[in-house]
């Protein structure tokens, strides 16, 4: 029988292939598995010991698109029936024209009077398929085209940190540079205020993304800023959840999504907006992609 | 009895020659490396997961790994036309092979991960550096996968096993010379490339993948230190 | 091109400061080494930035060009490798990295920084070819500037090797250095709307308008141009541009003898 042995401590940063515990008494969680007696790391992540599970916030990776997550897409195609949106991932993302906006879109209108090409959008993921084919909507509190700015790439797996909790160290950002700082989970960021201020807040999220697993970073980051801008930064949870904030919320989602909606609305040529009654009950059906124009 | 009593640069019949493995050097890669085990020097560059084109060959059920290697041109002895070549490609190919099996890329249908490995220098056990340094960047780009692939190449030099044959040694003429490039997955000893250049009989080459496998065991725990070296700066 | 990125570069470079901090005319922090890579007659790496370069020498010999029968041959390639940007793809060269081959070409070429005659070893039948490879390692914008600069870097470094019986002895390097007698700077200058700026990182480089390399030597002579992007250039601009870039060349000279001590 193999001794009972936890071999890393917790926040520790382990590799692939890493021998976490040897016995039989440690369960793999996600970002493990078990070989044998061993629970084995299977990315590079930061290791969380819960109780007898061990697994693994990742690291590195890029953005895989999550139903609910708030994103920050860029228009790289206008379709007939809407945009594709690049979401800093493998896979676009479709917005269509019902989701666009509040107002009534007619029929054969032009559309690039809502969006445009290289547009940033701040939407929201309302379905992914098994296939990854995703829908955002831009309908909803704080979702809208973001105009103007500068557009920053950050690590997907560094947001929480740059919101905060609550969104206390984006705000905190926002007020110290009287930048606007949008930051979508899918790793993309957008500031906009002036040069030098917009200077300042892209540091201090690049900052927060080198450090994002050092201790006491909320005071180094306030230290920063008031050093860069020489006015006094206070550090505040918001009490509101105004429209800016919304996004800034982690977790917000439905842990037990069970039933994945396998349809894309994305319709190829066509206009036809699926009413939920008419929900078919059949296996899920596969539609083809709008082929981009190359 | 063998003539090969002592190597040409007096390293032990099982030492590898120095090696330096770092990682996260490229950094427009999603994932990256830099691996150096004497004169050979590999950078590896992860891209991906992204998106797949021409869209035909694109798997709805799993991602796909693609792997380009290639030597610069100042790499050898004489300079190599830039370009794939028929060599180039076969390494390329047998690359994917080696590290196909630990990777998991049913998280990303449709999609690929492309994997770019260039020789700034070679000096013998070049395609081994490029796997290994491969293996690094794709732990550096957050790609699931069981294990490190470590990769070294295992010689018969005149019936003695050695390990990690450089430039001088491949190219003995008054002895029979087998060069064999193994790449292992360190926590299951499974072998995921196995070639040969050379004759050997079963049992010398038995013996030599046995001589070998501790060596890229080490290997393996050179490789996961560069990725954590990467973070304990921070 | 994207409008918006474009009107707001625009907009910050109005007060003088780019979307990375720098100044207008400031070049990135550069580091330059030699004799990085054995395998290479001559070698150099050089970073900019995020912008790293390897540049690679090798020697052969051949026939000289029926038109310059006394003197060596020369050429320069460079690859726009896969490994180093998500952009670049795999497959045969595109046109961006072959006029990047061939403005460092150029600038090496007419500014005679190697002695050609100095490579004939018999007239007519046999000199010396000198093959430069500039290979970017990490993509960052502005790779005709650093790519030069590693080329002259590694033709410093170079050393002849041996021949015997009219062919090069393998791994058989002398002491003598390859007849380098001048250096040729380039120095590339982008204008983005009414703003020029030096040193471009590769965001910069997708909303430039036009761009003007120009190839300096150490009494200020120029010996080559290239003007690229899709906007025309004034007279004015072309003056200017050429005043920067001569400017900038000081810097850029000093640094690399500096490295090369």
């Amino acid at each position: 029988m193999t001794e009972e042995n936890l071999l890393v401590k917790d926040k520790e940063v382990v590799v692939p292939g890493e021998v976490l515990a040897t016995g039989m008494s440690y369960l793999p969680g996600s970002g493990t598995y078990r070989l044998n007696e061993n629970v084995i790391a299977n990315r590079l992540g930061l290791l969380v010991i819960d109780g007898k599970v061990l697994k693994t916030l990742p690291l590195a990776g890029r953005y895989l698109p999550k139903k609910y997550d708030v994103v920050i897409g860029k228009v790289i195609d206008i379709l007939m029936s809407g945009w594709r949106l690049e979401i800093n991932s493998p896979y676009s993302a479709v917005l269509p024209l019902k989701d666009a906006t509040f107002s009534y879109i007619a029929k054969g209108a032009d559309l690039t009077k809502y969006f445009e090409l290289d547009d940033n959008i701040l939407a929201k993921i309302t379905n992914v398929t098994s296939q990854n084919l995703v829908d955002v909507t831009c309908k909803g509190p704080g979702l809208q085209k973001l105009k103007g700015g500068r557009i920053l790439f950050v690590n997907t797996h560094k947001v929480p940190r740059i919101i905060g909790k609550k969104g206390s160290m984006v705000s905190m950002i926002k007020k110290a540079t009287d930048c606007r700082v949008v930051v979508g989970q899918n790793g993309v960021a957008w500031i906009s205020g002036t040069p030098e201020s917009e200077l300042i807040a892209v540091n201090a999220i690049k900052m927060i993304e080198e450090k994002s697993h050092i201790s006491g970073l909320t005071d180094k980051i306030k230290e920063f800023l008031e050093k860069a801008t020489g006015k006094t930064v206070e550090i505040e949870i918001p009490a509101d959840s105004g429209p800016d904030n919304e996004f800034a919320i982690e977790e917000e989602h439905h842990e037990h999504e069970e039933h994945r909606d396998e349809r894309s609305y994305e319709r190829h040529g066509e206009r036809r907006y699926e009413h939920r009654e008419y929900r078919s009950r059949g296996p899920p059906r596969e539609y083809r992609r709008y082929e981009r124009k190359e | 009895m063998t003539k090969y009593t002592k190597r040409l640069d007096n390293r032990g019949m099982e030492e590898t020659r120095p090696i330096e493995a770092k990682a996260g050097v490229i950094k427009k890669a999603d994932g990256s490396a830099y691996f150096r085990i004497g004169k050979t020097t590999a950078f590896a560059a992860v891209y991906g997961p992204r998106e797949l084109n021409p869209r035909h060959m694109q798997n709805p059920k799993t991602g796909i790994l693609r792997c380009n290697y290639n030597m610069m041109p100042f790499s050898g002895t004489e300079r190599i036309r830039p370009g794939p070549s028929r060599r180039s490609k076969e390494i390329s190919m047998v690359t994917e092979k080696a590290l196909q099996p630990v990777v998991n890329l049913e998280d990303y249908p449709n999609a690929v991960v492309d994997v770019f490995i260039e020789l700034i220098e070679t000096d013998a056990g070049s395609r081994c550096a490029g796997i290994c340094a491969a293996s690094i960047a794709l732990a550096d780009a957050g790609i699931t996968m069981k294990d490190m692939v470590a990769a070294v190449s295992a010689g018969i030099i005149d019936h003695q096993s050695v390990v990690d044959l450089d430039g001088e040694e491949e190219h003995i003429d008054e002895m029979d010379v087998a060069d064999i490039p193994i790449a292992m997955v360190p926590s299951t000893e499974e072998i995921t490339l196995l070639q040969m250049d050379g004759k050997a009989t079963r049992e010398e080459l038995l013996k030599s993948i046995d001589k070998v496998k501790p060596v890229l065991k080490n290997i393996a725990e050179i490789q996961r230190k560069a990725l954590k070296e990467k973070y304990r700066s921070e | 091109m994207n409008e918006e990125l474009k009107a707001h570069v625009n907009e910050t470079l109005k007060q003088g400061i780019r979307l990375d901090g720098r100044k207008k005319e400031e070049y990135r922090n550069i580091e330059i080494q030699t004799g990085i890579v054995a395998t290479a007659e001559g070698s150099a790496m050089v970073k900019c930035g995020d912008t790293q370069v390897i540049a690679g020498i090798k020697l052969e010999v051949g026939e000289p060009y029926p038109d310059s029968q006394e003197d060596g041959v020369m050429m320069v390639g460079t690859e726009l490798l896969p490994l180093s940007n998500p952009a670049f793809e795999s497959g045969p060269p595109r046109i961006d990295s072959i006029e990047i081959a061939r403005v460092i070409d150029r600038g090496i070429r007419e500014g005679k920084a190697i002695d050609t005659k100095k490579l004939c070893i018999r007239k007519g039948e046999l000199v010396w070819t000198v093959l430069i490879d500039v290979m970017p390692i990490n993509y960052d914008g502005n790779l005709i500037d650093i790519g030069g600069l590693a080329a002259l870097a590694a033709l410093k470094d170079a050393k002849m090797l041996e021949i015997k019986n009219d062919k090069v002895v393998i791994g058989k390097r002398t002491d003598e250095p390859l007849p380098v007698v001048s250096m040729p700077i380039p120095v590339t200058v982008l204008k983005i709307g009414d703003n020029l700026i030096i040193d471009p990182t590769d965001a910069e480089e997708d909303v430039l308008d036009a761009r003007l390399t120009v190839s300096v030597l150490d009494d200020d002579t120029l010996c080559a141009m290239q003007k690229g992007g899709n906007a025309s250039l004034t007279t004015k601009d072309i003056n200017e541009m050429i005043e920067l870039a001569i400017k900038k060349s000081h810097e850029i000279r000093k640094k690399l003898k500096e490295a090369l001590k």
